[in-house]
């Protein structure tokens, strides 16, 4: 069994003095693809954003690399991570200075940078648009572009919360089979929040339901999936 | 408009003209000790108001609405009011006045600061506030440090933090009642375009001030312009 990357241990999150998120254990080992899945309001953004060291819980401890995550060591972690949000949330600039900037806040040598961001931005198709403004780019664009921006960062884990939920089917279809040939290519460590049960199977290889803050149901996905199946009939 | 007024106008702007022209060393002196004064106070309020307008955008803590309505408030502080109490600090039997600050230039930026500090932190504050409140998260989850996080913040906010600097900017070179009240008006030292002007008035020269004034929106503009060059980078409409 591959080795432990992230934990978090007895994690609480209180919000307006009501528990919103209360999780015992939940480990994630390297090259797993864990799919977070559950309905609105069930505290899977939440939970994503405490093991991407964004949100710090009420209660309970991360553990990187059986490391604690602490107020010191944060930033060291949180620079072997990338996030991709439901929104592309683009800085207002050129598409190149996007997918540069994590590299550039990591002072990466700009040989480099030029590198790895040609790189990201051709294998997604958007190497063109690189000396464009982000303000004339359509959804897909922006939303492949947001996922340069955190693969040039080559990070230990990937956090993907929803990111092809605003899109047009035939475009969210294309992305979810681009990524999961990225992630397979790159063995890399994913969470990967998501509404629609279909995305599941063809990128996690566990899955985590949550409702109203707590593990629900955990396992493959063709264990989870059969599980509601049955639950419907 | 009379036809006397009409004449004073256009006999000021002809004045203007050939005081730069000719190099008009008071008015020239005047012109840059303006300039100097009221940029000075301009850059300390971007230090104090751009930091604070952040922190009362982005942190959250008890009496934050509190400050930012006090914030609000110190936008419309009449110069006057500031200018007086300014004064009561730093004048000779003041509590600051062993430094002995009052009727010098220092004076009149420290009062001016005063003015644009509330002005500059009130459009950060707005400023701030536009961005998508999910940007933080997503900068932080790309590196960011604390510090770099606050200057790409800034550098998103932009477009708004010029307008909040303009807005200072045009507070202080147009006031006067501050200046008067700390500064003196005293010539050679401490007399700007604005205590210029209605000195000049006073004394029966409205034309000399139509003059004044002409340099001194003149003066105005060309910083603005500045500053207006740097925020429209880039930008087109669609």
């Amino acid at each position: 069994m591959r080795e432990i990357l992230l934990a978090v241990k007895n994690t609480k999150m209180v919000k307006s003095k009501r528990v919103i998120l209360d999780v015992p254990l939940l480990e994630l080992r390297h090259g797993e693809v864990l799919s977070l899945m559950g309905h609105n309001g069930a505290g899977k953004s939440t939970l994503l954003k405490i093991l991407a060291l964004l949100q710090v819980p009420t209660q309970g401890n991360v553990y990187f690399k059986g490391e604690e995550v602490s107020n010191s060591n944060v930033l060291k972690f949180r620079r072997q991570m990338a996030a991709v949000l439901q929104e592309p949330l683009l800085l207002d600039t050129t598409v190149y200075k996007n997918a540069a900037v994590g590299l550039q806040l990591r002072k990466v040598d700009r040989k480099e940078v030029n590198k790895r961001v040609m790189h990201w931005l051709e294998r997604l198709g958007v190497e063109h648009l690189a000396k464009y403004s982000v303000r004339n780019l359509s959804g897909g664009e922006a939303q492949r572009v947001s996922l340069a921006r955190a693969l040039v960062l080559e990070p230990q884990v990937i956090f993907l919360d929803e990111p092809f939920s605003a899109l047009d089917t035939p475009t969210r279809e294309s992305l979810l089979a681009e990524l999961r040939d990225i992630l397979y290519e790159q063995s890399m460590t994913a969470v990967f929040v998501t509404h629609d049960y279909r995305e599941i199977p063809q990128l996690a290889n566990r899955v985590v339901e949550l409702s109203q803050g707590k593990i629900l149901h955990q396992g493959t996905p063709e264990k989870v999936l059969k599980y509601k199946l049955n639950k419907v009939v | 408009m009379g036809e006397l007024q009409m004449e004073w106008i256009l006999q000021g702007i002809r004045d203007a003209i050939l005081m730069l022209l000719h190099g008009d060393k008071e008015v020239l002196r005047i012109t840059l000790l303006t300039l100097k004064v009221s940029c000075t106070a301009t850059l300390i309020s971007i230090f104090i108001g751009i930091p604070i307008g952040y922190i009362l955008a982005f942190h959250d803590f008890f009496g934050r609405k509190l400050i930012v309505s006090m914030v609000n408030l110190g936008m419309g502080f009449p110069p006057t009011v500031v200018g007086l109490w300014v004064y009561i600090l730093i004048a000779r039997n003041g509590p600051l006045g062993g430094l002995e600050l009052i009727y010098t230039p220092t004076a009149i930026i420290i009062a001016q600061a005063v003015i644009a500090s509330p002005i500059v932190m009130g459009f950060s504050v707005a400023a701030f506030q536009q961005i998508n409140s999910k940007m933080k998260t997503q900068i932080l989850s790309l590196g960011a440090s604390p510090i770099q996080l606050m200057l790409l913040l800034v550098r998103e906010a932009r477009l708004g933090l010029f307008a909040a600097v303009m807005a200072g900017f045009g507070g202080v070179i147009s006031e006067v009642g501050a200046s008067m009240m700390v500064g003196g008006n005293i010539k050679g030292d401490t007399r700007v375009l604005t205590t210029a002007m209605v000195m000049e008035v006073n004394k029966g020269n409205p034309e000399v001030a139509i003059a004044l004034s002409v340099i001194l929106l003149a003066l105005a503009y060309l910083v603005v312009v500045v500053l207006t060059i740097n925020q429209q980078r880039g930008r087109s409409i669609q």
